[in-house]
């Protein structure tokens, strides 16, 4: 060892040498979404039952309004996964019909509460001072009113159809992504970097889209992911209670409310959908839980 | 600063920066401050919590309003009542350096971007030219290629302070407000910054208004200081002036506190103790701001406020009681 | 001779989801009775989590994985939350940098002091618990202790609110006040009087301080003994005067040459080129090595031992064996 008590050469780029990998805060934060095991699962689970939505009806050979009064309320079987219902249709067909419907209306539904609660928080937050402050009132008038009363009222005015249902539920749940995105601008108006961005010359509108909307992006995505079970289960009872989607059209709600009708004798009915419908909104739940811990870069180290 | 011509670059005159923080209730954050800067020089701005340094800053480069006064640069006078087109081309030649080295970029964008906007908000280079000047301001500041594609949350303090620095530099500032931008650093990194900013002043005959609470560093980095207590300026000299003969009992009492690291000269030193804290900046009254605390107040100190007057040559203090 | 607190080859790592960050390498230091000692280092430095450690509030993915701290020949490493729940406040009490956080914003201060009374001292009737409260805020500095006694936090200003903390921390005649970073978030001025009131208090209640700092400044106005640490080591340690009249260590050096001094005006400060060493991925050798400016071949192969260079003045640096007199020169 002796002879090492000399000069060593140093790499003078190893001194601001980073060692960590360059990731992006999306592989970052992806990354930190596999450490959750129950949210991966969940993830892969919703993908499954998307496929199936999409997929199941088409290589079927019943059709979801195929009747055929000789098989009616047959238990599940190799002809027939799911078993048949009260008209002899097949419920496997039936069930994933119903999913695929259920699915759209929450995501239109999503769709629209978000496009209209992203932009009204973001004028409300950028605008400040009076009109934020009347575009709040506003927001506290409308939580006020009992949400799902104004959807059902909706229901019963408007023609029947998927499109009402998704209007009636964009309504009002819109309001909490506004809120969200109001608070999340409000605190990335007053940054350092929002001020340098000032300071350097740079647009409103450049402003806004280079440094406000990609920060704010995960608290959108998250709440997205929440409207998705909140709309899937709106539209359920809607649907339970026998103003949402009409015969011989399913969505899962509907499915449920026939189930309901006969599960003493045929439960095989009911049990289905329901666990469809269960699954959906736990996995969604749990998804939206596990992306709001990998996205909040405050959680990091 | 060394020779003899004198260029005046920045007048400050009467600012004054009001907050209303409630029903008739205002902070009067920055309350009547003059203040004169050369071309070349440094100006060193220092005060505690409360003083109204950094409001200062940020009403000169026009993030915020004043509320009365007016900012002469270069000659041209650009209080708000700018048309927008020749804003748009005075933000070049004013630029401003932040605290926060973990605020102060944005974490979704990468370095090259980060350090580029200026270029890109004034649309002067696009593509290999643009990728070019970024990869020279890096060098520049002591970071290379291999740290363009990186983001923010991958480096340290201080190289997120000195990417900062170089998004300042790239579109060719005259003028650099620097708004405490080592309170945040460790020490060594400190130094690594401060020499960085000096070798830059010189490099390309940047001006600077540094603004901090460092007693030392800002005597090490600046030709004058001033202080300032609760939203007023109260003196004002050139840094070795203001070390060996501090006219104001504020800045005297300053002094006194820094510790020096030194322990033989530290443990037996005599200091001068203020009492108390600072009163409630709301509704200030008339008088001078700082006669509770002042060892020497009388009633005249409290009924009348000082104005900042030439005591000696250069020297300026806001007292009624210094000669 | 028996130390007061002994901390012997202590290592501590974190887990993090990248892998596991060894925080604290093996440090050894010890603190006598009625001694300030100064810790010193830079963000990463290893320095809050190795006095966390001796008070056992280590985050929870962090874990104590070698060495020993023991208290009076008591080894707290090995003690159970709940014991260490008896250790806290009554023998070792810690205040942290941010008067505004430590204290509770819904308690009246003098609720706040009497809390830890009623923790430890259970021997204490109300009357008198109220009575030592009044005591400790006369004590801190703080004058009409009467009134202040109902008052809020947020009706103190933050000196004041840093007293509260410090009279919170000695309620109950703590052996060792730590104190971490006391006075960062602090006001020059305000600053100033705090180091004052805990000289002052430290002879009156007799308790030894171990403060957490990295300002220079501080260090030479309140310690008698200084450790310096970094890349999670312990490189330099000495008395006071030692350290900074005889500094052996080339980071130590390098930190007092990059302070400016009030007497020279311009001219460079000497910087330390670089940032300090990840240590999810530690160095294999000295962990100052990328960055010194007398690096030779050993320093990068292996870590450096333990020298001493005076009367209980050590440092880890090659520079100080003999076989690198050749290098000196």
């Amino acid at each position: 060892m002796d002879e090492l008590f000399v000069k060593a050469y140093v790499d003078e780029s190893e001194k601001e040498h980073i060692a960590r990998p360059n990731l992006t805060a999306l592989q970052d934060g992806w990354l930190r979404l596999k450490k959750n095991k129950a949210a991966v699962v969940c993830l892969f689970t919703l993908i499954a039952i998307g496929l199936l939505a999409i997929l199941a009806p088409e290589f079927s050979r019943y059709s979801y309004k195929e009747t055929n009064y000789d098989i009616i309320y047959q238990i599940p079987s190799m002809e027939h996964f799911f078993g048949t219902d009260q008209f002899g249709r097949d419920l496997w067909v039936r069930t994933w019909m119903g999913t695929r419907i259920s699915l759209l209306i929450a995501f239109v539904a999503a769709l629209l509460d978000l496009t209209l609660g992203v932009t009204y928080g973001a004028v409300s937050a950028l605008a400040g001072g009076k009109v934020d402050a009347v575009m709040q009132r506003i927001i506290e008038v409308l939580v006020g009113i009992p949400h799902l009363i104004i959807v059902i009222l909706l229901m019963m005015v408007m023609p029947a159809g998927i499109w009402t249902i998704v209007v009636a539920l964009s309504i009002t749940g819109w309001v909490n992504m506004a809120r969200l995105v109001r608070g999340s601008i409000l605190k990335l108006k007053n940054q350092e970097f929002v001020l340098a961005a000032r300071v350097l010359g740079t647009s409103t509108a450049g402003i806004i889209w280079k440094h406000l909307i990609p920060n704010t992006v995960g608290v959108i995505v998250i709440n997205a992911m929440f409207t998705i079970p909140s709309a899937i289960f709106t539209e359920a009872f809607l649907s339970f209670i026998g103003i949402g989607m009409q015969e011989p059209k399913a969505s899962l709600g509907v499915l449920i409310n026939n189930g309901y009708q006969v599960l003493r004798n045929f439960p095989h009915v009911l049990i289905f959908p329901a666990i469809v419908i269960v699954l959906i909104m736990v996995c969604f739940s749990i998804l939206g839980d596990g992306l709001r811990d990998a996205l909040d870069p405050r959680m990091r180290k | 600063m060394k020779s003899a011509e004198k260029k005046l670059l920045l007048e400050v005159k009467h600012l004054k920066k009001y907050f209303q923080v409630g029903k008739n209730q205002i902070l009067k954050a920055v309350d009547d401050v003059s203040l004169d800067i050369y071309k070349g020089e440094t100006l060193g701005l220092v005060g505690e919590s409360g003083c109204g340094k950094s409001t200062f800053g940020r009403t000169v480069i026009q993030l915020y309003e004043p509320t009365d006064g007016r900012i002469v640069y270069d000659g041209r006078e650009i209080n708000g009542s700018l048309p927008s087109a020749e804003r748009h081309g005075f933000t070049r030649k004013m630029q401003m350096i932040f605290q926060d080295p973990y605020a102060c970029l944005n974490p979704r964008m990468k370095v090259i971007d980060i350090v580029a906007e200026g270029i890109d908000a004034h649309g002067i280079l696009k593509g290999e030219e643009r990728t070019k000047k970024v990869l020279e301001l890096l060098e520049t500041v002591g970071l290379s290629e291999e740290h363009a594609n990186r983001f923010p949350h991958e480096f340290s303090g201080g190289q997120r302070q000195r990417v900062g620095i170089a998004r300042t530099l790239a579109v060719n500032p005259e003028f650099v407000i620097c708004d405490e931008p080592i309170s945040a650093l460790d020490v060594s990194i400190q130094a690594q910054v401060i020499n960085l900013l000096k070798e830059l002043q010189e490099k390309r005959g940047l001006t600077y208004l540094f603004i901090a609470h460092d007693l030392s560093m800002v005597k090490h980095i600046s030709d004058r200081i001033g202080v300032m207590y609760l939203g007023a300026m109260v003196e004002l000299a050139d840094s070795e002036s203001l070390f060996e003969a501090p006219l104001h009992p504020y800045t005297q009492a300053l002094l006194s506190a820094i510790p020096i690291p030194d322990p033989d000269v530290e443990k037996s030193r005599s200091r001068i103790m203020l009492e108390g804290s600072l009163p409630n900046p709301v509704n200030l009254k008339e008088g001078c701001r700082f006669a509770s605390r002042c060892p020497y107040a009388e009633q005249l100190c409290k009924e009348k406020t000082p104005e900042m007057k030439e005591v000696r040559p250069g020297h300026f203090a806001a007292c009624h009681k210094a000669m | 001779m028996s130390r007061l607190l002994e901390v012997n080859q202590l290592q501590v790592h974190i887990r993090t989801q990248h892998g596991i960050v060894q925080a604290v390498r093996g440090i050894s230091f010890y603190l006598d009775e009625q001694e300030t000692l100064a810790i010193v280092g830079e963000s990463g430095s290893g320095k809050s989590i190795s006095v966390k450690s001796i008070m056992g509030l280590l985050p929870k993915n962090g874990k104590i994985v070698g060495g020993s701290i023991l208290l009076e020949g008591k080894d707290l490493s090995k003690y159970s939350e709940r014991q260490m729940q008896t250790i806290r406040g009554s023998d070792i009490s810690m205040i942290f940098q941010d008067p505004m956080t430590s204290l509770n914003p819904t308690m009246t201060i003098g609720k706040q002091i009497v809390e830890v009374l009623k923790e430890h001292r259970k021997d204490m009737t109300k009357t008198q618990m109220k009575d030592r409260a009044l005591e400790l805020i006369s004590l801190v500095g703080i004058s009409n202790p009467e009134t202040r006694f109902d008052q809020y936090p947020h009706q103190l200003s933050g000196g004041m609110r840093q007293r509260v903390v410090i009279a919170v921390a000695l309620a109950c005649d703590p052996k060792i006040l730590i104190a971490d970073e006391p006075t960062t978030a602090l006001d020059v001025t305000i600053q100033a009087q705090i180091l004052d009131l805990m000289k002052d208090l430290q002879k009156k209640i007799k308790t030894s301080i171990i403060i957490i700092t990295h300002n220079l400044g501080v260090v030479a106005n309140i310690a008698d003994r200084v450790a310096v640490m970094y890349g999670g080591q312990l490189v330099e340690s000495a008395d006071v005067r030692e350290l900074f009249y005889q500094t052996e260590h080339p980071y130590t050096k390098g930190l007092l040459a990059s302070i400016p001094k009030a007497s020279h005006k311009g001219g460079e400060l000497t910087a330390i080129h670089g940032t300090p060493p990840d240590l999810m991925d530690p160095p294999k050798g000295c962990p100052f090595a990328a960055r010194c400016t007398k690096t030779m071949e050993v320093c990068r192969q292996y870590p450096p031992e333990d020298m001493l260079c005076g009367e209980s003045h050590h440092a880890r640096c090659w520079l100080l064996d003999e076989r690198a007199k050749a290098f000196r020169e």
